[in-house]
This record gives structure tokens, sequence and C-alpha cells, in this order.
């Protein structure tokens, strides 16, 4: 890798270099300095139900398998066969006894045992079938239903590695009255033409708000939602905060304007939604107390997970990771989550909550991935002649950093840095 | 239809050739971003889907959509579309709709179930097309003699939005 600077940070400022979104080299660095030390996002327990239930999905630029075992427990293999290399699933989703490759009819059991080989006795003696079963990444664990990858044998375990994320996934998961949230069918799944790590910060950077999403801040003043009017200080309608959490992993953290599914009622729900949303909120104080309802459901958060895992409690409640398919390309995909006792009623809210902000069509999304177009656009051709993105905001400040302020991307690419200098590992 | 029918009687006649009509005339409206226009064609409580591509036929109330818009956000997106800070369609998106393989597939009082084939080609700034290609399911309605569009749903074709990104603009 190129040994120029690629972060500079002073006691004056905090300064990132525009190759990082653009050099190849750089890309072919973050896959094996980042991603493949890091714990990365497969899917979320709720997507499986039952023996032999799988998704398949590309996680890390690996095709696996995403499955529930014979004795249901969570798997993931990796999705090629162990004769000659061909994918042995090729649907997306499904329930499958044995996974057979089509091109020999080698086959492989629930637990990714080598079960059938045609004409096996062809095979000289020393051949083991039980050396031959479906590959998995060294490590797999989970938090809280959310479940990781890690192609680092060595790697710290992931309740370790995620720090102070923890305490924000937990504000996620006291939503549902049984601790259990579920993943809702229907993913959006989409291209952005810019690096993954421009992403990583618009997706908690709040400096943005008033000017990318005026027109969703006008739709919701249009159906009638109350706004403080910013005051000094604050660009936003109301008070955040940006927090780091370790290991890179950041959040904002504010006081919510915008309505949420649990369990704040805006006027854009409909009068009609009214007494299902108070209802809910009831069952949060009755459950947690009033200081936990309140901070549940009263706050909303987006929490980056290092490297590519956002986890935004706002509006509603989303899980959106992404890659790199090139250094100026990512694919997206988003998941809506929600309680798993929600009735009927609350779930058609939420859902419809969720389109008003987010994913591709929704009326703040694709704004935000204009922005990042424009910011792939806009230094392809001039990383030459103005090398450095400026990233200072709060730098110098005593106190609370804002949601507005950058103390939070800094996070990140303090980590990624780190990273990639090949100093360390993900550690604490 | 010349002569003002009651709705359930009028339904009943309408041919496909004035389906194709109000079809066309739309696709028109929307390539020329006539927003004001397209929404008078449609009824005071219509709705306007896309659904996510993993599941093209379910309901939105218990599924993830891309778009699943009542009549009130249809209206506010509209609102959005027309004012430039919508930055992901300004400067608008050129596009080009082709619509073929029209059918009335069911007739119910004053409701008439249309499907029809899309192609629509998408144009922004330098790059190269955007291809959405799909089917539409219509539900219309005749109201006071005219024939409007009470649902559209956009169904597309392919696994994944992928490469075409974006359904920023109205599909």
């Amino acid at each position: 890798m190129n040994e120029r600077p690629l972060v500079l940070n002073d006691a004056a400022s905090f300064q990132v270099n525009r190759a990082t979104l653009i050099d190849p080299d750089i890309l072919e660095t973050e896959r094996r300095r980042v991603f493949d030390v890091c714990w990365i996002y497969v899917g979320h327990e709720s997507e499986l139900r039952s023996p032999g239930d799988f998704r398949t999905r590309t996680v890390c630029g690996r095709p696996v398998i995403f499955c529930r075992d014979s004795g249901n427990a969570v798997r993931v293999f990796l999705n090629t066969c162990r004769h000659r290399g061909a994918m042995v699933c090729r649907e997306a989703e499904g329930n499958a006894k044995i996974y057979t490759c089509f091109y020999h009819g080698w086959s492989y059991d629930r637990d990714g045992r080598l079960d059938g080989i045609p004409g096996e006795k062809d095979y000289p003696q020393s051949f083991r079938k039980s050396d031959y079963g479906l590959a998995e990444p060294p490590r797999v664990e989970s938090y809280r239903g959310f479940v990781f990858l890690n192609f680092d044998p060595q790697a710290v375990p992931l309740a370790e590695y995620l720090a102070g994320a923890k305490e924000y996934i937990d504000l996620v998961i006291d939503q549902s009255p049984s601790g259990q949230m579920e993943v809702i069918q229907g993913t959006q799944d989409y291209d952005i033409r810019a690096n993954w790590k421009l992403l990583v910060e618009n997706s908690f950077d709040d400096y943005h708000l008033l000017t990318t999403h005026s027109t969703w801040l006008d739709y919701l003043k249009n159906a009638g939602v109350k706004m403080q009017r910013p005051d000094r200080g604050h660009l936003l309608p109301s008070h955040g905060v940006g927090r780091a959490l370790g290991n890179g992993h950041a959040t904002t953290d504010n006081v919510n304007f915008r309505g949420r599914p649990v369990a704040k009622w805006i006027p854009v729900y409909g009068e009609a939604a009214k007494p299902e949303i108070e209802r809910i909120r009831a069952e949060l104080v009755a459950r947690l107390g009033e200081a936990r309802a309140a901070r549940v459901a009263d706050t909303n958060r987006n929490l980056i997970i290092f490297p590519n895992l956002l986890l935004a409690d706002g509006s509603s409640v989303t899980i959106r990771t992404f890659y790199p398919l090139a250094p100026n390309r990512m694919r997206v995909r988003a998941w809506a989550l929600g309680p798993k006792e929600e009735t009927s009623a609350a779930r058609a809210i939420r859902l419809d909550a969720f389109l008003t902000f987010y994913g591709p069509g929704g009326l703040a999304t694709p704004d935000d991935v204009e922005a990042l177009e424009m910011v792939q656009a806009g230094i392809t051709a001039t990383h030459r002649e103005v090398p450095w993105s400026v990233m200072s905001r709060g730098m110098g400040k005593t106190g609370e950093q804002l949601n507005s302020d950058e103390l939070h991307l800094r996070a990140f690419w303090l980590q990624w840095d780190k990273l990639m200098r090949g100093e360390a590992r993900p550690d604490r | 239809m010349k002569k003002r029918l009651p709705g359930r009687t009028a339904a009943a006649k309408v041919t496909r050739s004035e389906v194709e009509e109000l079809l066309f005339r739309e696709a028109s409206l929307l390539d020329d971003w006539r927003l004001d226009d397209w929404l008078a064609l449609l009824t005071g409580d219509a709705r306007y889907e896309v659904p996510s591509n993993d599941r093209p036929d379910a309901d939105p109330a218990n599924t993830l959509f891309t778009i699943a818009d009542d009549i009130a956000r249809i209206r506010g997106r509209v609102t959005r579309l027309k004012d430039k800070n919508a930055h992901s369609e300004f400067p608008h998106s050129r596009t080009r709709r082709m619509i073929s393989n029209v059918r009335i597939v069911g007739r119910n009082g004053a409701e008439i179930e249309v499907e029809a084939n899309f192609v629509v080609y998408r144009f922004r700034r330098d790059e190269s097309v955007r291809e959405y290609v799909g089917h539409y399911r219509y539900l219309l309605r005749v109201e006071r003699g005219a024939l409007k569009i009470a649902r559209r749903r956009a169904v597309l074709d392919a696994m994944e939005l992928g490469s075409m990104g974006l359904v920023s603009f109205v599909l």
C-alpha cells in the first residue's frame, strides 16, 4: 500500500486523504486489513426459523449459506463445493434437507458434512469424506440475535469487540416485550456509485440534515409534525450528541422529533394510530419504568458498528449493511426490524414510517445517495489538486460533541487508519 | 365515454383501447414531469406501490416495500419532486416509458383490474441508461364518468434493484 499519510490528525484539524475513496490499491488493502479481521454482520437469527432453513448471501465478497443445522443452531457455510468449487446452494432462501452440488452430484447435509459422492469407490483409500465438509468462516458469533462472522481466527470475542455499541443494541432490543426483535420480510438491495466509507459517514452525519433533507423536513411540517426552530448553536430541530463507543463504533444520540413506532406518535401516523402507539408506550413504561421507557422511545440513534453495519433506530428500525464492489461503487442491503410480538396494526405503522424516510424510494435516502455520488464525482478527477477532506467540526470544544459535529466520524476514520497501518487488530 | 353512465354500468363497457389511452396518457405526463396533471388521474384514495424485489406479491402492511404510498404521501412525494431541493431528481431524470401487453384481467362493479408490461429508460447526467423492466398491476375505477387510477403497483423483474439504484422518480 501507498505509504503516504491517509488521515491527518492534530490539535487543530482532522483531514482525510481523498485517495482513500478512489484508490484500488487501498480497497485491496482494506479487504485484508479491515474486512478480514473485523466482525462482519451476516444476518439476524429471526431470518431462520427451523432446522434446514437457509438464506444465501454475499458477505465480505464471499458467497455464504446462512442457515440452521439439524440441531437448529445458526451456521454459516462458504457456498463452494469442496470438490471443484461450484456454489452448492443456488436459491436465495428456502429449507434444505441436503445441499447438492449439481455439477458432479456431491451432497452435504444440514450440518455441512459431506454426505454423498457418486462413484465414491473410485477415490484412493486415503480419501476420507469427513475431510471434505463445507468450509466455515473461522469464527461465527452472535449478540442478541445479530449474527457476525470473522475471518480472523485470533479475533477477540464479538461481545468484547462490540464494546460500547452493546448499550445501543440493547436499546433496540428493549423495544420488544420478550427481548426478541425480528427482521421483517422484504429486502432493499441497491447500488450506490460511491465509496463504501462515504455511506458510513453519511449514515450518522447529522450536519447534512437541514440542507440535504429539507424536502423531508417540509413533508413532516406539512403533515403537522411540530419542530422547534433550531436555536443558536444548534443546526437541528432537536438536541443530539455524537459519541465514540470504542473499536471504531460510534453513534448519534438525539432527542426525537421525527416520531417512533415504539413509541412516540406524530401526525404522519394518522389519528387512528394514536391508541396503538399509546398502548405500546404503556407496555414500555410498565416493563422498563418511566426513565428507561423514555430513553427507548424519546431518543433516536444511528449506530455504526465498525466497519459496515448501521442500526438506524430512528423513524423506524433499519439494519443496513454495505460492501465495496469497487472503489467507486458499493452494494447496500437493508431490512426493517420490529418487535416479534408487534400487532399487525403496529407492524403496518412501523413499515409505513420506515418508507417515509428510508430506502431507495423513500423521501430522504435518495438525496443521501445523490450526495454521496456527487462526492465521488467531485473528488475522482480532482484529488491531486484537492487532496484533503476536512472533518474538524467540534474539535477543541470542551464538553459534549453535538450530532452535527464530527467526533463520531473521526472515531470511524481513526480506527480505519489504525487497521490500515497494520498496527493492531481491534481490541478491548 | 361520452354519455354519463353510473360507474358500474360504465365500467362494464370500458374497452382495452380506453384503458390503453389512460395508461399512455399517464406515461406521457410522467415522462414530461407534469406531476400535478398526473395527480388528477388518481382517485382520492389512490395508492402507489413498488414492492421489494424479493417479495413482488406481498402486502405492504406486513412486508417492507420500496414504495407504499397512500394518497397523502403521493401528494407529498409530488410536492417534494417539484422542489429543486429534491436533490436526487434535480435536475430531473429524463425518462421514456414503453407500455405494452395491456390486458383487462378483472371487472368488479365500478372497478377494473388491468395488467401491463413496462420498460422505463432513465437517464441521469452523463451516465449510461438505467433500465427498469417489469409489469404494472392497476386498479381502475369509473368515477363520475371518468376512468381513474385507484391503485398502481409497479413490479420490477430484477432480483434486486442493484444498478438501477433508486426509485426516486415516479415509476
